[in-house]
C-alpha cells in the first residue's frame, strides 16, 4: 500500500510552473529519488512534502494524514509532519554541541530526560558519533557534521526521512562512504526517504525507484535497472550517464549517418516507428561501443580524431560523416591509434527522434 | 632533444619548512611537460621560481640556455624579462579590462606597433574560439571563457614555454575535459614548450608527452611518459597516486604466496624479487577479471552496486578486501549480476609486487 | 631575454622606502601624539609618577566624569541594542509591509550627526523652554515637564535615536545572509517559530549584536556633542566633554592639560579593550552561518500586527528623524528664538543672511569644505599607501605597520585633539595652534582607519596573481602598479574619500578643540553660536550642513550602486 501520495500537485512562482500536476506514490520503508538537472521542480517538490512550499493546486498526503491542500484549506506546518530532513548545507547549530543538537526535537517533544538521553545516545551511536558528543559541530569536517544532521532527523523516528542533496558538500570519497551509511540506516530503522539529488550515480546505488523529471515534468518513474535498460526518452538517456547522439538520416529504406555515404548496417536495426521520420538520432554510451575489424558486417565505419590515454581506460573521438562519437574502451581492449579508420560496432543502440 | 628548462639543486623553504630539495629538473623542447603531485608538494613553487615570482635559496635555473636565477652569483632576471607565458588556477585575467585588452597587453610592453597587436589579438582571439566576445569585460564570462582568455594571453607574445599552474581545477567537470583537449591542441599547433602543473592524474595523463611524478616532500619519484608510469610504476607511491589501486595483504611462506590469512595462493605466475616475509600485491580493477568458474581467488561480494553504466563490487577474500568495476551491460550480457553474499572467483590480468612496509610508508594520499 | 645580474639582497630597496614611508606617516599623525599622551599622563617633571595619575583620576570631578560616560554609554549601548535588533529582526524576519523601504528608513541616522540631533531635543524638550513641554504644560496647567532632556536619561535616549543603526546593520546582514536551513531544521524538528527565533536565531546571530553593541559603546564613551549640548548646562560631563572644558577654561595650563591626557589615558585604555572584545568575539565567536542554496528564509506572519507595527515603525522614524529635522528647519527660519511658528515669523532670511553676509559661518562653511577635502585627499592617498605595504608587500619588519596600523582604529577624537595640541603647539619646534592646520592633522590622524580599512579591502580582492600575471606578461612593477593595481583599488580609494570627506564636514568632536575664531568648522559654529545664544543662525547653518550631507551622501549612494553593477 503507497504511504506517501501526491495527488495533482502543482506549484506556480508567480508566471514559472515549478511543478505541473505530479502525482507519485512512495511505499513505506522505501527509498524514493528524485533525480533531474538544477531547477527541475526536484526541491521545490520535497519542500512541499516537508511544508517549507505552499502547494498552488493539489494535496500531498503521509498514510492516513492530510497534510496540505490548498482547495481544503489544510495545511500542516512544518514542526508537525514528524519528518527527518537533512540538507545540503548539513544546518547544524554551532552554538550547540552535538549531543545537543541531537537532542534538540526530542526536547520540543517534551519527553522525560532519561528517553531524551536514551535516544540521542542510541542516534549517535547509529551514526558512530558518540565520541564527538561533547564536540561543537565546527570541530567536525563535513561528514562529521552530516553525520550529526542524520542522526538529528533520526533520533524522533521520523516515519519519513527528507534528504536534500545531502551528499553534494562532500568529497567524492565521503560521499560514496555515507551513501553505505544512509543505506544501511534506512535498512535498520526503515522509515521511507525522499532523496533529493542530480548526481545519477547516487540515485542509482541507493534508490528502489526513481523518478527523473525535467522542467517541472515527471519523465520516467522507475527502479534503476530499468531505466538504466529502457531509458523512456532522449533527456533520460542523455541524463543518467555520458552519451553520443548521432544523426542519422532515413533514406530510400536506408539509414545513413548524417554526412556519411555508406548505409548503417542491417545488423543496427532500426525501430518502425523511427522510419517515418526524415531524420533521428542514434544514442550510445562511450562505454557501449566496442572497435571491431573492418570486414565485420555489424560494423560501422569511422577515423580517429583523437586518442587519448587516461589510464584505465582509452578515450576515443571518432568522426562518422559529419557525426562525432565518443567511445571509451579499457586500456587492454584492442584499439585503433590516433587518426587511424576504424571499425565500431554499436553494442547498445537505442534510438530518438531528432531534437526539436 | 634540447632541453629548454634546466633545474639544478634548486633549494627553497619557507621558515622551517623546505618544500623543495636539490630539485633536479630538465624539460625539452617543444614537449608538453606534467609536474603531478599531491597538493602541498611544492609542484606550485617550482613554477613560481621557474616564473621568477619566487628566489631559489640554492641551486641554478636556467631558461633556453639562459641563467634566469643562480645562487651561487646572486644572478636574477626578473618575471617580465623571462619571456615566458604563464596561466593561473585563478585566471587571473584582470577585469577591469576588456576580452582584447587583456590579451594585447602582453604585446604593448613589447612596445609592438599598433597594426601588429590588432592582428595578432584578433587572430589570437579567433584560435580561442572567443570571436565576438572581444569587447566584454571578464564578469560577463563564463569560467571556462575567462580560461581562454588567461590562455590568449599566454600564447600572443609568442613565449619560448607556457606555465599552466592547475588552470583546469576551477572549472567543471564537462568543461575540464573539454578544456584539457583544447590546451593540448594549441600546444600541438603553436608547438610550443608546456609545463603543466596539477594534482589530477587523469589530466596529467590525457595532455603530456612526459610525466613527473612529486611526493609530498617535493622529491620526484618517477619521471617517464604516461604509458610507462601507469604501466610500470617505479614504486608503491607512483602505483597508488596513478588510479584507484587495491593491495591484498601477502605472506610468503616458503617459495608459496598466500592472501592474507588463507591458505589460496596468488594466482600469478611470478613471485616477487626479494625475500621480505610480508607483501602486497598491487592491481587496478580493470585488471580483475571477475567470473563464477572456479578458476583464481575464490571471494564473496560484500556489496554489489549498481551505478548507471557499471557495477561496483566490493569482494572479500580471506580477510583481504577489494574494488572492482564492470561495464553494466558486460555484466548483465555475461551472467556476472552478482548479488550481495554471493560466491565468485578473481584472476588478473597484471598484478604489481611491493614490499609491505612501503604500503606503511605511503600511507593514505 | 638580457641577462642582468642584480642582488638577492638589495639592502635598501623600493620596498623599505615605502615602509619606512607609511611608517612615518602613522608615527607622526598617530602613535607620536597618542605616545605625547601617556608621557603627560604619567610623568611628572620628567619622571615617572603613577600617585599623581590616581591622585588625578580620584579627583571628585574627573571621576564623575569618568562614571557618567559609564553610565550614559551604558544606558546607550542597551538601547540601541534593544531597538537596533528589533527593527532589524522585523524587516528580516516578519511579514512586515514595505520591508525594504523601512529597512532604508532605518538606515537614515545614520547621516544626522547627532550633536544636531540633541541641539533639536533641546529645543523641543528642555524643561521649560522646550516647545513640547511648553505646549504640555500649557495644555495641563501645570509646571512640570513632560520630559526633561537634560538628564542621563535624556542624553542616553538621543544617542540611541542616531547611533541605534551600528547594531541595525550589522544584524540585518547576519539575519539575511543566514543560511535559512539552519531554522527550517529546527521547524522540521518540531519548533515554532517563536523557539526557533529564541534558541535558534538569536544565539546565532549574537556575535553579530555584540559587535554592533560593542561598537556602540566605543562611540558613545568618546561621544562630545550629545552632552556637551544637553549636559554641561545641568553639568553632566562625560570624559570627552571634561576634556574640552578643561582646555578650553584653563588656556593650556600644566594641571588641566594633566587632567585631561589622564582621562585621555582612560579612553584610550577603554577603547583599546573594547576593540580587543570585538576582535575576539568577530574572531572566535563568529559561526560559519552562511551556506548553501538559498530560499527566502522563513517570514513570521504578524498576522493582526502587521499594520499596527507599521504605524508604530513610521511614528517611531517621524519622532526620532522627521520631528527634530523639521524642528531644526522652522527654528533656523525663525526671526527670533522663542516666537510661535507661525508665517510672519518665518523667512528665509536667516538662511541667506548666514550663506552671504555672516563671516562667522561662511568662513565655517568654507573651512569645512576645505578641510575635509584636503584631509580626503590625503588620507586616501596616504591609506593605500600603507594598505598596499599591509596587504600586498612582503617586507622585513612589516609587522611594525601592521600594529600601527591598529592604531587609528583604537584612538578617540578627543584623544588625538589632544595629542596634536601637546605635539604641535611650539613645544617640539612646529608651532600649528591656533591656524587650521593642526585641524587638518588631526582630521588626517582621525580618518586614516576609515581609509585604511576601504582601502584594505579593495586591495584584498587583488589577488597576488592578477599582479604576477602582468609580470609574466613583460610589465615591470611599477607598470602593473599603475596598469593592474591602481585601476582595481580606484572604487577603494574613492570610498575613501567619501567615508573621510562626509564626516569631515560635520565633525565637532576634534575641531571644537583646536579651533581659533577664524578657524571655526560648521560643527564648531553651530556648537559656538548655539552656546553664545545665536540660536536661530546656530540652527539655520545646521539646517544647511543637513542639506550638504544629504546631497553628498545620495551622491556617494549613486557612486556605489554603479561601482556595484
Amino acid at each position: 500500500m503507497s504511504y506517501i501520495r501526491l495527488v495533482n500537485v502543482t506549484k506556480r512562482f508567480g508566471d514559472v510552473t515549478a511543478v505541473n500536476n505530479l502525482n507519485l506514490e512512495i511505499d513505506k520503508g522505501e527509498c524514493f529519488s528524485m533525480l533531474g538537472p538544477s531547477g527541475c521542480g526536484k526541491t521545490t517538490t520535497l519542500r512541499m512534502v516537508a511544508g517549507f512550499e505552499d502547494l498552488t493546486d493539489g494535496e500531498v498526503w503521509v498514510g492516513d494524514r492530510l497534510l496540505s491542500s490548498p482547495k481544503k484549506h489544510h495545511y500542516t506546518p512544518p514542526e508537525n509532519r514528524n519528518f527527518g530532513m537533512v540538507f545540503q548545507a548539513f544546518a547544524v547549530w554551532p552554538h550547540m554541541s552535538v549531543y545537543e543538537n541531537v537532542a534538540f526535537p526530542l526536547r520540543l517533544r517534551g519527553l522525560p530526560s532519561a528517553e531524551i538521553d536514551q535516544r540521542t545516545k542510541d542516534a549517535l551511536a547509529a551514526t558512530n558519533l558518540l565520541k564527538a558528543a561533547s564536540e561543537s559541530p565546527d570541530s567536525l569536517s563535513g561528514g562529521g557534521k552530516q553525520r550529526v544532521a542524520l542522526a538529528r532527523a533520526l533520533a524522533i523516528n521520523p516515519d519519513v526521512m527528507l534528504l536534500d542533496e545531502p551528499l553534494s558538500s562532500l568529497d567524492p570519497h565521503l560521499r560514496e562512504e555515507m551513501r553505505f551509511e544512509i543505506k544501511d540506516l534506512q535498512r535498520k530503522y526503515g522509515f521511507s526517504i525522499i532523496y533529493v539529488t542530480h548526481d545519477q550515480s547516487e540515485a542509482m546505488a541507493l534508490s528502489h525507484r526513481i523518478l527523473v523529471m525535467k522542467l517541472g515534468v515527471v519523465q520516467q518513474i522507475d527502479k534503476p535497472l530499468d531505466i538504466y535498460a529502457h531509458p523512456a526518452n532522449r533527456f533520460v538517456f542523455s541524463f543518467i550517464g555520458v552519451s553520443s547522439f548521432t544523426d542519422v538520416l532515413w533514406q530510400d529504406g536506408k539509414a545513413f549517418i548524417s554526412g556519411s555515404d555508406r548505409p548503417l548496417p542491417a545488423a543496427l536495426t532500426v525501430p518502425e516507428e523511427m522510419k517515418a521520420e526524415a531524420r533521428f538520432s542514434l544514442a550510445s554510451r562511450p562505454t557501449e561501443i566496442e572497435f571491431t575489424n573492418a570486414e565485420d558486417p555489424a560494423g560501422v565505419h569511422g577515423q580517429v580524431i583523437r586518442r587519448a590515454f587516461l589510464g584505465e581506460i582509452v578515450d576515443y573521438l571518432v568522426r562518422i560523416g559529419d557525426q562525432q562519437v565518443r567511445v571509451q574502451i579499457g586500456r587492454r581492449d584492442p584499439g585503433p591509434g590516433p587518426d587511424e579508420a576504424c571499425c565500431l560496432k554499436f553494442l547498445r543502440p537505442f534510438w530518438y527522434k531528432a531534437e526539436d | 632533444m634540447q632541453d629548454i628548462i634546466k633545474l639544478e639543486g634548486v633549494c627553497k623553504a619557507y621558515g622551517d619548512h623546505q618544500v623543495l630539495k636539490d630539485l633536479d629538473l630538465s624539460i625539452r623542447k617543444g614537449e608538453c611537460f606534467t609536474m603531478l603531485g599531491p597538493s602541498g608538494c611544492g609542484k606550485t613553487v617550482t613554477i613560481r621560481l621557474i616564473a621568477g615570482h619566487e628566489v631559489p635559496d640554492s641551486g641554478k635555473i636556467e631558461i633556453d640556455d639562459t641563467v634566469v636565477a643562480d645562487s651561487s652569483t646572486g644572478a636574477y632576471i626578473p618575471p617580465e624579462r623571462r619571456g615566458l607565458g604563464i596561466v593561473f588556477q585563478d585566471y587571473a585575467v584582470w577585469p577591469h579590462m576588456t576580452v582584447t585588452q587583456n590579451i594585447a597587453y602582453p604585446l604593448k610592453m613589447e612596445k609592438r606597433p599598433k597594426a601588429e597587436i590588432d592582428k595578432l589579438v584578433k587572430a589570437m582571439i579567433a584560435t580561442v574560439g572567443m570571436e565576438g566576445l572581444d569587447k566584454r569585460l571578464p564578469s560577463e564570462l563564463s569560467g571556462g571563457q575567462q580560461q581562454r582568455v588567461a590562455l590568449a594571453r599566454a600564447l600572443v607574445a609568442d613565449p619560448s614555454v607556457m606555465l599552466l599552474d592547475e588552470p583546469l581545477s576551477n572549472l567543471d567537470a564537462n568543461l575540464r575535459e573539454e578544456m584539457r583537449f583544447e590546451i593540448k591542441a594549441l600546444q600541438q599547433r603553436f608547438g610550443i614548450t608546456v609545463l603543466y602543473v596539477t594534482h589530477d592524474q587523469e589530466v596529467a595523463l590525457a595532455i603530456s608527452d612526459r610525466i613527473a611524478i612529486m611526493d609530498a616532500n617535493g622529491r620526484i619519484r618517477q619521471t617517464g611518459t604516461p604509458y610507462e608510469i601507469f604501466e610500470k610504476p617505479a614504486d608503491l607511491f607512483v602505483f597508488k597516486f596513478m588510479g584507484i589501486a587495491n593491495f591484498l595483504a601477502v605472506r610468503s611462506e616458503g617459495d608459496k604466496y598466500y592472501v592474507g590469512t588463507g591458505t589460496q595462493e596468488v594466482p600469478w605466475p611470478e613471485g616477487p624479487a626479494g625475500t621480505a616475509e610480508k607483501w602486497v600485491v598491487g592491481f587496478r580493477p580493470s585488471d580483475v577479471e571477475i567470473g563464477r568458474e572456479a578458476k583464481g581467488l575464490k571471494g564473496v561480494i560484500k556489496r554489489a552496486n549498481f551505478l548507471g553504466s557499471t557495477m561496483d563490487y566490493a569482494i572479500e577474500i580471506d580477510g583481504e578486501h577489494l574494488r572492482t568495476e564492470l561495464v553494466a551491460h558486460k555484466a548483465i550480457s555475461q551472467d556476472l549480476m552478482f548479488q550481495e553474499g554471493e560466491e565468485c572467483y578473481i584472476t588478473f590480468k597484471a598484478l604489481h609486487w611491493f614490499d609491505a612496509k612501503q604500503l606503511e610508508e605511503v600511507g593514505e594520499l | 631575454m638580457s641577462s642582468a645580474t642584480i642582488k638577492k639582497d638589495s639592502g635598501f630597496g623600493v620596498a623599505q622606502l615605502i615602509l619606512l614611508l607609511s611608517i612615518a606617516i602613522l608615527v607622526i599623525f598617530v602613535a607620536w601624539p597618542v605616545l605625547l599622551i601617556l608621557f603627560n599622563a604619567f610623568f611628572v617633571d620628567g619622571s615617572f609618577n603613577s600617585l599623581d595619575f590616581y591622585r588625578v583620576l580620584t579627583d571628585p570631578e574627573t571621576f564623575q566624569a569618568l562614571t557618567n560616560s559609564l553610565i550614559i554609554a551604558s544606558m546607550t549601548t542597551v538601547g540601541s541594542t534593544i531597538v537596533g535588533t528589533f527593527f532589524a529582526w522585523l524587516v528580516t524576519r516578519t511579514d512586515l509591509p514595505y520591508k525594504n523601504f523601512m529597512k532604508s528608513l532605518f538606515l537614515v541616522p545614520f547621516m544626522l550627526p547627532s550633536f544636531i540631533g540633541a541641539l533639536a531635543w533641546k529645543m523641543l524638550l528642555s524643561p521649560h523652554a522646550g516647545y513640547i513641554n511648553k505646549a504640555f504644560m500649557s495644555l495641563f496647567g501645570t509646571t512640570e515637564p513632560l520630559f526633561n532632556i537634560y538628564t542621563y536619561y535624556g542624553i542616553s535616549a538621543v544617542e540611541v535615536m542616531y547611533l541605534f543603526p551600528f547594531v541595525f546593520i550589522q544584524v540585518c546582514g547576519a539575519l539575511e545572509r543566514m543560511d535559512p536551513t539552519l531554522e527550517e531544521s529546527a521547524r522540521i524538528s518540531g519548533a515554532g517559530l517563536l523557539t526557533i527565533t529564541r534558541k535558534i536565531t538569536i544565539p546565532l546571530v549574537l556575535p553579530s549584536i555584540m559587535s554592533g553593541a560593542l561598537l556602540i559603546m566605543l562611540y558613545s564613551m568618546a561621544h562630545f556633542g550629545t552632552v556637551a549640548v544637553l549636559g554641561i548646562e545641568q553639568g553632566i560631563y562625560n570624559i570627552p566633554t571634561l576634556i574640552y572644558e578643561k582646555i578650553h577654561e584653563s588656556a593650556g595650563s600644566f594641571e588641566s592639560i594633566r587632567t585631561g591626557t589622564v582621562l585621555a589615558t582612560v579612553l584610550v585604555v577603554t577603547a583599546a579593550i573594547i576593540i580587543w572584545g570585538q576582535q575576539k568575539i568577530l574572531s572566535r565567536g563568529h559561526y560559519q552561518i552562511i551556506g548553501g542554496k538559498s530560499f527566502r528564509p522563513m517570514e513570521l506572519k504578524l498576522r493582526g500586527l502587521r499594520w499596527p507595527l507599521l504605524l508604530f515603525c513610521l511614528a517611531y522614524i517621524g519622532f526620532t528623524i522627521v520631528l527634530p529635522t523639521v524642528v531644526i528647519f522652522l527654528v533656523g527660519g525663525l526671526n527670533t528664538y522663542g516666537l510661535p511658528f507661525t508665517w510672519e515669523n518665518l523667512s528665509l532670511a536667516n538662511y541667506k543672511y548666514i550663506l552671504t553676509e555672516y563671516d562667522v559661518t561662511k568662513d565655517a562653511i568654507f573651512n569645512s569644505v576645505s578641510l575635509g577635502l584636503a584631509a580626503a585627499v590625503i588620507t586616501m592617498f596616504a591609506g593605500v599607501m600603507i594598505s598596499y605595504v599591509i596587504v600586498k608587500m612582503k617586507v622585513r619588519g612589516k609587522g611594525i605597520l601592521e600594529f600601527l596600523g591598529m592604531l587609528p582604529f583604537s584612538v578617540p577624537g578627543s584623544v588625538i585633539a589632544l595629542g596634536v595640541i601637546l605635539a604641535w603647539s611650539g613645544k617640539f619646534g612646529i608651532n600649528l595652534y591656533n591656524t587650521v592646520w593642526i585641524i587638518l592633522v588631526a582630521y588626517i590622524a582621525r580618518y586614516m582607519a576609515f581609509s585604511l580599512r576601504a582601502n584594505s579591502a579593495a586591495l584584498e580582492q587583488v589577488h597576488d596573481s592578477l599582479m604576477e600575471a602582468s609580470r609574466s606578461c613583460g610589465a615591470t612593477m611599477w607598470q602593473s602598479l599603475k596598469d593592474i593595481v591602481i585601476p582595481l583599488v580606484k572604487p577603494g580609494m574613492i570610498s575613501a574619500f567619501f567615508l573621510i570627506f562626509l564626516p569631515a564636514l560635520r565633525e565637532l568632536t576634534v575641531s571644537i578643540m583646536l579651533y581659533a575664531p577664524t578657524t571655526r568648522t560648521i560643527g564648531v559654529a553651530i556648537y559656538t553660536l548655539n552656546e553664545d545664544g545665536e540660536t536661530v543662525m546656530s540652527t539655520a547653518l545646521a539646517g544647511v550642513a543637513l542639506i550638504l550631507i544629504v546631497i553628498g551622501q545620495t551622491l556617494i549612494n549613486h557612486f556605489t550602486k554603479k561601482v556595484s553593477e
